[in-house]
């Protein structure tokens, strides 16, 4: 259990997936404007990626590697992703309309995000069980939500800020980026 | 200007992935620590793109148009595993420093943009060419990402001592605040080159490299300014 609870706190905040390993940047500067569109993602994103956590692990541990074809683990995740992230977004549009409803502008939008892939790959290289898998899936996916939905309430602050015009858009994003990479700095000392 | 060259000089100078386009940020960020893993990842991913985008323009005419984009995933990841063992096997020390991004190549934009966009309409040959000019494009603004952020975190360049020994290293550029800043700069940088310009009359035109199918460039706010 303590164990478990390392991965998780490590996972979410020690090595925050944003702002430390640099995965999923794309919606992180791309959907951050607002904080419930980022919320939203945020929820996605955990949506997805504990469940591609579970069936990722799943996979390797009772098909690719009885098999030893482990090699294969690229290809049969990015494919598993993408046809999960299709089937969550038909099950959900049949099963609960809300959920869809709240979820399902960012469904697609997260095929191309490299966090779900990179969770998937660093479960294996990392060689968690299953549990841990999905823990670790969990914990990243809500230091991504965390760390967004900062970005998207400071962005909503700044946003009529007057920054110099060269600093306009994506620098002054990325600016406060760096800043925030600097706080979570912060958590380290929890190791 | 005939036609490959015409090719590389577009990826290397026109349509910069790196500085103009603004793609494949997740890797531009993460390796640049160093000048040698920016030219290490530069490379790895210009092999990849170049054998991808001839193996997809060969395949046009036989791909059905409905399950284009996961074809062109799957020949991505193919050779992305190819030359992940070629590193694991040759360049082992490479293979440890890039870790898990070498994989992470695979949901890189780069690719699948210049799948869609150029190597599904073209011809194979002038189709490499494209891959090999946009990817040395991409290594160009890797390693100088990684150089200057070698050179001001660790006073080295390519592992050599630069700086004199009572320069003290700004760590944090090695790390990964270091790496949003650096990248802050550059674009605030191009910014003010493209204001300068503009004032001038001078339009600078961009391409895109990237049509409104790959999700993740479409959700960048980089994306979207280029298109």
């Amino acid at each position: 259990m303590q164990e478990l609870l390392m991965i998780g706190i490590g996972a979410a905040f020690i090595n925050n997936v944003v702002l430390s390993q640099f995965l999923g940047l794309c919606p992180f500067l791309g959907v951050s404007k607002k904080v419930e569109t980022a919320a939203g993602m945020g929820g996605a994103v955990i949506f997805v990626i504990t469940i591609s956590s579970f069936i990722t692990g799943l996979l390797y541990e009772f098909l690719l590697e009885p098999m030893n074809v482990t090699y294969l683990q690229t290809i049969v995740f990015i494919l598993v992703i993408a046809a999960l992230v299709q089937f969550v977004e038909m099950f959900l549009k049949k099963v609960s309309p809300g959920l869809y409803n709240a979820l399902g502008v960012y469904l697609p939008l997260i095929t191309t995000n490299c966090a779900v892939l990179g969770v998937a790959l660093i479960n294996v290289q990392k060689s968690y069980n299953l549990i841990e898998g999905v823990v670790n899936g969990f914990a990243t996916a809500f230091g991504f939500t965390v760390s967004i939905i900062l970005m998207a309430g400071i962005r909503e602050k700044t946003e009529h800020n007057d920054v110099p015009a060269a600093f306009k858009g994506s620098p002054i994003v990325l600016l406060t980026a760096c800043l925030m990479a600097i706080a979570f700095f912060g958590f380290s000392g929890l190791k | 200007m005939n036609k490959p060259m015409e090719r590389l000089y577009n990826g290397i100078i026109k349509e910069n992935p790196t500085f103009v386009l603004m793609l494949g940020m997740c890797p531009t960020l993460a390796v640049t620590t160093s000048a040698m893993n920016g030219l290490g990842m530069g490379l790895t991913t210009m092999v990849i793109l170049a054998m991808s985008n001839m193996m997809i323009s060969m395949l046009r005419k036989i791909i059905p148009d409905g399950v284009r984009m996961p074809a062109f995933i799957v020949v991505v990841a193919s050779f992305v595993t190819i030359v992940q063992f070629l590193l694991q096997a040759y360049l082992p020390f490479l293979y440890d420093s890039l870790g898990i991004y070498i994989p992470l190549i695979v949901v890189n934009c780069i690719i699948l943009g210049r799948a869609e966009a150029y190597a599904s309409k073209n011809p194979p040959v002038a189709s490499l060419f494209d891959g090999i000019g946009m990817g040395l494009g991409f290594t160009v603004g890797l390693t100088s990402i990684g150089l200057v952020r070698e050179l001001i975190g660790a006073g080295t360049v390519f592992g050599a001592q630069i700086m004199p020994s009572s320069y003290e290293p700004v760590t944090i550029f090695i790390l990964a605040p270091g790496a949003f800043l650096v990248l802050s700069m550059l674009t605030a940088a191009q910014n003010k080159i493209k204001m300068k310009a503009a004032q001038k009359g001078k339009e600078i035109k961009i391409g895109s490299g990237c049509t409104g199918t790959c999700s993740s460039c479409s959700s960048c706010p980089s994306g979207k300014k280029t298109s």
